[in-house]
């Protein structure tokens, strides 16, 4: 017969499994292995606070200065790591704030799940203090998103977050959490989303379109690959040499696609789209096969669809079935995760060499180097150029750094420069073109692989986007070495006005502060450097460092980043001054 | 490429906001909703949206492969007119007197093979199923007697061909990923 005392255990036992809703938030979060979050407190998240306050050994949160800190800080993190980012924010300008690196995350396929505060359930709808409609506003530009508005939701839903978020093509979740569900207590039980019946986050491999794939591939002369991030968010850096390396097809890179192969691979011959290399460009279009893996064919890349590749036949590996023949058509699409697909492809290759074809490339890089290239990274001239500053940290790093880029003429110089040999290492927003981006995802990819040398690398406009977030660097002795290329101006833009609108700079010059006492206000090492002569010994002592640290560099004004393909032009007129 | 009419079906889960992610994307493509449809289907607790657009093959491509991708998205199709048998209903409401005073629209009431739904001491109610140049056409017929009221629903469609949801449902379940 059951004692008294023995009952009341057991009433006590059940008992201890109900927890609050804001409690199983964080239960969720440390199955789903998350240690560390990004965020900003307020009214609508506070339950959830309070219990990371409780928590704060096993869950980092890091303060950021703004919500869209939180958000591009995750988003480093998440692409130097291959992990989820998670940010986190309170209902009203919080969760608007979030809206920018949710749109950066959607279009540059980052795996993040954002948690918003909302207002209780009963005050939906009545424009209550800090509400605002953020499923409706996010919907756009997540992969996903749910508001909860009853805790016992919490588990699944943040179980499926976390699964849809990471799966297939990843991409930004938001989950939307009323208050009343934070507070409100549920038995909790935590399981991981294995499927979702509507969704198939990746297509099963077909051999049909792999075996002729392959057909064409031994069939061509002049074959040439353009790889992406796919084969990044796939894993699958090592099935793309090994093909590239078995058939000695010449390969290019998208920026998203960046450091999956080391840039000394002597088949990895460089970047295409509008400042790429001149040989990927201007040869797209005399290639007979173009092998696009894990690519979306975004307009940056191909210039005028009327005049791309049309001479080519084109196979496209990809693992969303809704990017096959939305901006060129494929002749064969082989659908599915390319470190399968790439690993059932590479038994069917012939090994070959393509002399001739990649010779081609050489002559290209030949006047490439000669007009632009050369200029840019040793110039003979007195102002210093973005491309020598690059060229130093590549030095002094032993091209190992994590290098994060903003927006603008100095991200396109850093990709086109930096040099990498380990994947996940070129941080960059390409398809949104956050400015604002750099400083903050530095941060999160610092943490993410603390490692690893980071090295932001920032121009004047876009650093003072979100500069405030040299408070989180300060705050928590977080060593990212920060440079910025400080020309004066929006210098993209200005380089457009140039070029295209009769040199009238219309809001593109800019009135800087000193930089230098700015870092100094915040504790960080700091130094500019305006002379050549002191670059190197700078960027040495700067990476020799285990400190946060601050270089500015004052490069000359009026550069232009070329060579270029002008908005809507065809990749073969790239214009090479 | 020329425009034509398009009928999308998709099949989804009977979810708060679905509605919203699906029309966020013909909006974002500057296209236009012509005719919008939301029921149940012939699958337990998987809802159909019949959706009419007037687009090219391109986009309505594009577009479909973009609902696909939707997480809660069974599956979409696209059908052009002659690939399904669709039709729309309408209802127009109209002066009591006029069925008395006008011998007409008694006689447009035969030939448009509708019905009276009701009929009351002020008004009475036809309504009238069919394509949509039928419905235009009757109501081109009685705007000059004065119509009080009118309202046309969006179209319901079959297509002729089949639409394998069944068998897609169940490749999806959870242990088959």
């Amino acid at each position: 017969m059951e004692t008294i005392k023995e009952k009341k255990a057991a009433t006590k036992a059940q008992s201890t499994l109900k927890i609050s809703g804001a409690e199983a938030i964080i239960h969720c979060l440390l199955a789903e292995g998350v240690d560390l979050l990004y965020g900003y407190p307020g009214g609508a998240i506070m339950p959830v606070y309070d219990e990371l306050y409780k928590f704060q050994d096993k869950l980092t949160h890091i303060l950021t200065r703004h919500e869209q800190g939180a958000t591009h800080a995750a988003q480093g993190y998440a692409r130097v790591s291959g992990k989820v980012g998670v940010a986190m924010a309170t209902s009203g300008p919080g969760a608007t704030n979030l809206v920018t690196g949710l749109a950066d995350a959607q279009i540059d396929s980052t795996p993040m799940v954002c948690i918003t505060g909302q207002v209780p359930r009963h005050l939906l709808g009545s424009d209550a203090f800090q509400e605002t409609d953020i499923i409706g506003i996010s919907t756009p530009v997540t992969k996903w998103n749910y508001q909860i508005t009853n805790a016992s939701e919490i588990p699944e839903i943040m179980a499926k977050a976390f699964y849809i978020a990471k799966s297939g093509r990843p991409g930004p979740v938001l989950v939307d959490i009323t208050k009343n569900a934070q507070f409100d207590e549920f038995e909790f039980s935590y399981e991981k989303c294995k499927g979702v019946r509507s969704y198939n986050p990746a297509p099963k491999p077909n051999l049909g379109s792999i075996e002729a794939a392959a057909e064409l591939i031994n069939n061509a002369k002049k074959p040439f690959i353009v790889w992406g991030q796919g084969v990044i968010l796939g894993q699958a850096e090592e099935e793309l040499k090994a093909v590239i390396e078995k058939s000695g097809i010449p390969a290019a890179w998208t920026i998203m696609g960046e450091s999956a192969i080391p840039t000394s691979h002597p088949l990895n011959v460089g970047m295409v789209g509008m400042h790429g290399n001149y040989g990927p460009n201007v040869l797209t279009n005399e290639c007979d096969l173009l092998i696009a893996i894990g690519m979306r064919f975004d307009d940056r890349v191909t210039g005028n669809l009327e005049t791309y590749a049309k001479q080519a036949k084109v196979i496209h590996f990809e693992i969303d079935p809704a990017e096959i023949n939305k901006n060129v058509i494929a002749d064969v699409a082989v659908l599915g995760n390319s470190k399968e697909t790439l690993a059932l492809l590479l038994p069917l290759l012939n090994v070959n060499k393509h002399e001739d074809w990649h010779n081609e490339f050489k002559k290209k890089h030949q006047i490439e180097f000669d007009t632009v290239i050369k200029n840019d990274i040793h110039p003979t001239k007195p102002g210093l150029t973005m491309g020598e500053v690059i060229e130093e940290i590549n030095i002094a790093s032993g091209n190992k750094a994590v290098i994060v880029t903003d927006v603008g003429q100095h991200q396109m110089i850093a990709c086109r420069y930096a040099k990498f040999e380990q994947s996940k290492s070129n941080i960059t927003s390409g398809g949104l073109g956050t400015m604002g981006f750099a400083l903050p995802a530095a941060i999160g990819a610092k943490m993410g692989a603390m490692d690893r040398e980071v090295v932001a690398i920032i121009g004047d406009g876009g650093y003072q986007m979100t500069i405030q977030e040299l408070g989180v660097i300060f705050q928590h002795n977080v060593p990212v070495k920060i440079v910025v290329l400080n020309n004066e101006h929006l210098g993209m833009v200005r380089q457009w006005q140039e070029l295209f609108f009769d040199r009238r700079y219309a809001s593109t010059i800019m009135t800087n502060p000193d930089f230098v006492k700015i870092a100094e206000g915040y504790s960080i090492e700091a130094k500019r450097v305006s002379e050549r002569k002191d670059l190197k010994a700078t960027i040495q002592e700067m990476i020799a460092s285990d400190k946060p640290y601050f270089l500015e560099v004052k490069v000359e004004q009026e550069d232009n980043v070329f060579p270029m393909i002008p908005s809507g032009a065809s990749v073969s007129d790239v214009r090479l001054k | 490429m020329e425009k034509q009419w398009f009928t999308i079906s998709v099949y989804s889960e009977n979810n708060v906001g679905l509605l919203n992610r699906i029309s966020g994307i013909f909006l974002k493509r500057h296209i236009n909703i012509e005719g919008l449809n939301v029921s149940k289907s012939e699958i337990d607790n998987v809802s159909k949206f019949t959706i009419v657009v007037n687009t090219t093959d391109k986009w309505v491509r594009n577009i479909v492969g973009q609902i696909e991708k939707q997480i809660e998205v069974i599956k979409a199709f696209y059908h052009t007119d002659d690939e399904t048998i669709y039709q729309e209903s309408a209802l127009f409401k109209i002066d009591s007197a006029l069925l008395f005073d006008e011998r007409q629209i008694q006689n447009i009431i035969k030939e448009s093979n509708s019905q009276i739904v009701t009929v009351a001491r002020e008004f009475f109610v036809l309504a009238k199923s069919g394509r949509r140049n039928e419905i235009d056409e009757m109501h081109e017929q009685l705007k000059p007697f004065g119509i009080m009221q009118f309202v046309r629903s969006g179209r319901i469609s079959v297509s002729k061909e089949e639409m394998q949801i069944t068998a897609m449902l169940k490749e999806f379940q959870p242990n088959h990923n």
